[in-house]
């Protein structure tokens, strides 16, 4: 083959001429090649160095919701997972149709009128859309209320620290957030209002006179959601929002350690072009059967290079399939239902905290599945002395608000069972006062 | 096929809820209801895994198909990655587990996962640390020109550009755009590499860097890299990677002995994690040791004691560009990889990929022009230019390979050559593939010479035919509404 190939000597060596001899590998020191077997056993001896097995009360924008087998078993189909970016849409109609219908179900999900092919994760995509909204406005002020998830508004500067653009973080009060701060921001130089709902403490909030404002100074309001909730909360369409991005991790993404989940990005029909990310589109060949292809590309880097609205050329298209099967297995009367039974069991685990001595449950501001508790101490203390007993009891808020080191942010989803929601309180209470 | 949504029935569901054990919340006030229903599809479960099973066989993937696309590095993916990355006590770790208490000693097999991942990330490439952040190709671009950014910033430079072959990837100047420079596109010579002269036009004390991919996209390895790299560290610019074609490489040369100072990798592409069909990937960058402050926040760190903590405490890091440590589960398919083929395992990567693409090489040769005759690496570029005297483009041939059971190579790409057809079979091919190909692809130059309209019908064989693209773009037709 190496004589095939026009390697006169047959000696592999041939093939790698034109790397000059100087600048060979000085190294490459790795270890000896291993079986299947004992890779596995060692990898499983890693993975037993985790905590696993825990009773998760642990949120923070990313919940153990239960993953329907059947998930796992279609992306499991290699015609989806070893096949490219669909670039020749014959051979590729398969991705093309499903993203075309995660697309619609991310529209109607949120009643937005456009979304694209997904985006890498939750802050991936309000980074995107702050840049959205900076190129359809032409401002450059950015406010972002604090209730937005302390990871997304720190990726937010992290990707915007090379460009000018001014940044205004309004705290949030009594849980909601502050709308006279925000007042005094809005104006003629705004170009978006970043919103979370429910926002990172849990609390749900009406934004539609926010959106209001923005629209009077010109600006846009972005909304951040939890995609779960929509089965019961108002969409960010109907409180007026002209981008909404979420975490799409909870609709049938494993936690998997922080990744790979899924962003998505809802956006008016006007603002399609210059929404960043792939985008499907219907269309019809020669005979008039009905296809799916890449479209509206002129706003992509591999046509656009430097121009483009994004760098963005993949997607999470295995992650979007993911989300497309659970939204289609739970199906409109599902999602309504998963959404009830997870509040029904925050309110429940509300009252069974609440009833514990020196605990606060914070009751400003209504909350779907989440909910900020205030203790008699550290939260971090109470937290070490919970996993001891395999419960992860929360998130300490300390870690990202200084001020806070006392309060405990409590999620529910449906797997907790009522067992596992007494077995919190009891431990909870003998870790405060036993 | 019908829609999703075409084959939905009021009322069905794939799901069932747990059991209700605890009592109905009162209700919201109205203000924070939605308005109605979802309008997700509703259907049984056998309706939902029939409708997706049946999708599933109207693509072409590696599995089924030989998927010869240029820069992309479509190899078989081993199945025991699949089987390690559902391994529950990785798969069901919550990411901010670590956070909990203080340290990360809840978490240390998975944070062990990644830093020895760095470590021979950094082995393999020769730079001396990692980030294992980055979620795709294009995100670690971005990442490495914000690192760039970090760096002259921190010097005190006020550099303004960054300079790109005009054979480099879209993704380079979009990344570059995005983080703030401004471009400048450097020629290459008639024999597909860097000009030094152009360069040396280019270069200046307002350079910030250069992005290079190597070999490039004709699958040549820049002879004079060195050269390049001395006269960009002469203005005091960086050498970025783009890891793309490190599939042609792998211990026979290291981007950090070449001279580079950032590398991104695809662990999708070289480090066999599968594409997913347009993702999740995975872009880990290398740095070094003069840009290590500037990586992203978290770091993985090893104790004296042999344990591993997060470390967020970094004031010259460029901060966040993921919520926690990257694609996770991308990263532990990647390390299985690593410890399954070894240091020979992965040199025979190179040197079948490489000798697989040169036997392509040769015997296309007398068929089909190909810009730089001589030998290659991983890929190499052919141009349909004499076919398209008779009217057959480089975007018929694909269609007609599609229609003899091939995925096409890349079309169109590098844009330095007209009619190009990127050809890149990688490592994984047997040759019966290869020499299918070959007869597949000399039965076509042929058939352009015979009968070049019969290309316009291609393909046939597919659930639709060519497709009206412009109709697409017009109609807007993005969801089913």
């Amino acid at each position: 083959m190496l004589k095939a190939a026009g390697i006169k000597s047959g000696r592999m060596d041939e093939l790698f001429m034109g790397i000059p001899h100087g600048l060979r590998a000085r190294s490459f020191d790795i270890p000896e090649g291993r079986s299947e077997f004992d890779v596995e056993r060692y990898l499983k001896s890693l993975g037993n160095k985790n905590l696993t097995d825990l009773v998760y009360f642990v949120g923070g924008g990313f919940y153990d919701h239960y993953i329907p087998a059947a998930i796992d078993a279609l992306v499991s189909r290699s015609e989806f997972y070893t096949a490219y970016t669909p670039y020749q849409p014959e051979a590729s109609q398969g991705t093309l149709q499903a993203i075309y219908e995660y697309q619609s179900c991310i529209c109607r999900l949120t009643g937005m009128e456009v979304s694209n092919a997904s985006l890498y994760d939750g802050g991936t995509a309000l980074y995107e859309a702050v840049m959205m909204a900076i190129r359809i406005t032409g401002r450059n002020k950015v406010i972002m209320d604090g209730g937005v998830s302390p990871i997304y508004r720190k990726m937010v500067r992290s990707y915007t620290s090379n460009l000018s653009i001014a940044f205004v973080e309004v705290p949030v009060s009594h849980g909601q957030s502050n709308r006279n701060e925000l007042d005094k921001y809005i104006d003629g130089e705004t170009a978006a209002v970043i919103l979370q709902n429910p926002n990172f403490f849990g609390a749900i909030d009406d934004h539609t006179d926010i959106s209001e404002k923005c629209h009077k100074a010109g600006a846009l309001m972005i909304e951040s959601v939890y995609p779960v909730s929509l089965g019961m909360l108002k969409t960010p369409r109907e409180m007026g929002a002209d981008i909404t991005t979420g975490e799409g991790q909870s609709l049938g993404i494993p936690l998997s350690f922080g990744g790979p989940y899924l962003g998505f990005i809802g956006v008016l029909k006007q603002y399609a072009r210059k929404m960043p990310g792939r985008i499907v589109g219907v269309t019809e060949d020669s005979v008039g059967r009905r296809g799916f292809v890449l479209t509206l590309q002129t706003r992509e880097q591999h046509i656009r290079r430097e121009k483009a609205t994004s760098n963005i050329c993949s997607n999470q298209a295995l992650c979007a399939l993911r989300a497309l099967i659970f939204m289609s297995l739970l199906g409109n009367e599902g999602l309504k239902g998963l959404a009830e039974i997870c509040r029904d069991k925050a309110e429940f685990t509300k009252s069974r905290l609440e009833g514990i001595k020196g605990v606060e449950v914070m009751k400003s501001a209504p909350t779907f599945n989440e909910f900020t508790v205030k203790l008699p101490k550290d939260a971090n203390e109470v937290i070490g002395k919970l996993l001891d007993k395999g419960i992860a009891a929360g998130f300490p808020l300390g870690r990202y608000y200084p001020e806070m080191d006392n309060y405990l942010l409590v999620a529910v989803t449906e797997k907790r069972t009522k067992h596992d929601i007494t077995r919190f309180a009891d431990a909870l209470e003998d870790a405060l006062w036993n | 096929m019908e829609l999703i949504f075409e084959i939905s029935k009021k009322g069905k569901k794939g799901f069932s809820l747990p059991t209700r054990d605890v009592p109905e919340a009162s209700s919201l006030p109205g203000k924070y209801l939605r308005n109605g229903d979802t309008g997700l599809p509703e259907l049984s479960e056998p309706e939902v895994v029939r409708h997706f099973t049946n999708l599933s066989r109207m693509n072409f993937g590696v599995d089924s198909h030989f998927y010869p696309l240029g820069s992309c590095t479509m190899k078989y993916n081993p199945k025991f990655l699949e089987k390690i990355a559902q391994l529950e006590c990785f798969s069901s770790v919550h990411p901010l587990q670590p956070q909990l208490i203080k340290g990360g000693i809840l978490t240390q097999g998975s944070l062990e996962v990644i830093y020895n991942l760095e470590n021979l990330l950094s082995e393999i490439t020769g730079m001396d640390a990692f980030t294992t952040q980055p979620m795709a190709g294009a995100h670690g671009e971005l990442t490495g020109v914000m690192l760039m950014a970090a760096y002259h910033r921190h010097k005190g430079n006020k550099r303004k550009y960054i300079l790109i072959p005009d054979s480099g990837h879209g993704t380079n100047p979009a990344s570059a755009a995005i983080a703030g420079y401004e471009i400048k596109t450097v020629k290459s010579n008639e024999k597909g590499v860097l000009d030094m002269i152009e360069l040396k036009k280019a270069l200046s004390e307002e350079t910030a860097g250069l992005m290079i991919t190597c070999p490039n996209t004709l699958g040549i390895f820049e002879p004079a890299i060195k050269e390049i790299s001395d006269l960009v560290h002469g203005v005091g610019a960086l050498m970025y990677y783009d890891g793309a074609n490190m599939n042609a490489i792998l211990g026979k040369a290291r981007p950090g002995d070449l001279g580079f100072d950032i590398v991104h990798l695809n662990l999708h592409k070289t480090f066999a994690t599968p594409h997913g069909g347009g993702g999740p990937g995975a872009g880990p960058v290398g740095v070094k040791k003069e840009l290590e402050e500037f990586l992203p926040t978290s770091r993985v760190v090893k104790r004296k004691d042999g344990t591993f903590f997060l470390e967020y405490d970094k004031p010259l890091s460029i901060g966040y560009i993921s919520q926690f440590y990257g694609n996770y589960s991308v990263l532990l398919k990647a390390y299985a990889y690593i410890l399954l083929l070894g240091k020979e395992g992965l040199i025979e990567v190179s040197e079948n990929a490489v000798l697989n693409a040169n036997y392509i090489k040769a015997r296309l040769k007398a068929h089909y022009e190909i810009p730089c005759p001589d030998g290659c690496l991983h890929e190499f570029v052919i141009s349909a230019r004499k076919q398209a005297e008779k009217g057959v483009h480089a975007i018929d041939i694909a269609k007609a390979l599609i229609d003899r059971g091939i995925h096409p190579p890349t079309v169109y790409f590098p844009l330095n050559v007209k009619e190009a057809i990127m050809i890149e079979p990688t490592e994984t091919e047997s040759r019966e593939t290869l020499d299918r190909f070959i007869a597949i692809m000399i039965e076509l130059a042929e058939l352009a010479e015979k009968d070049p309209e019969s290309f316009k019908a291609f393909p046939r064989t597919t659930p639709v035919g060519r497709l009206d693209e412009v109709k697409a773009a017009k109609d807007m037709d993005l969801a089913y509404l």
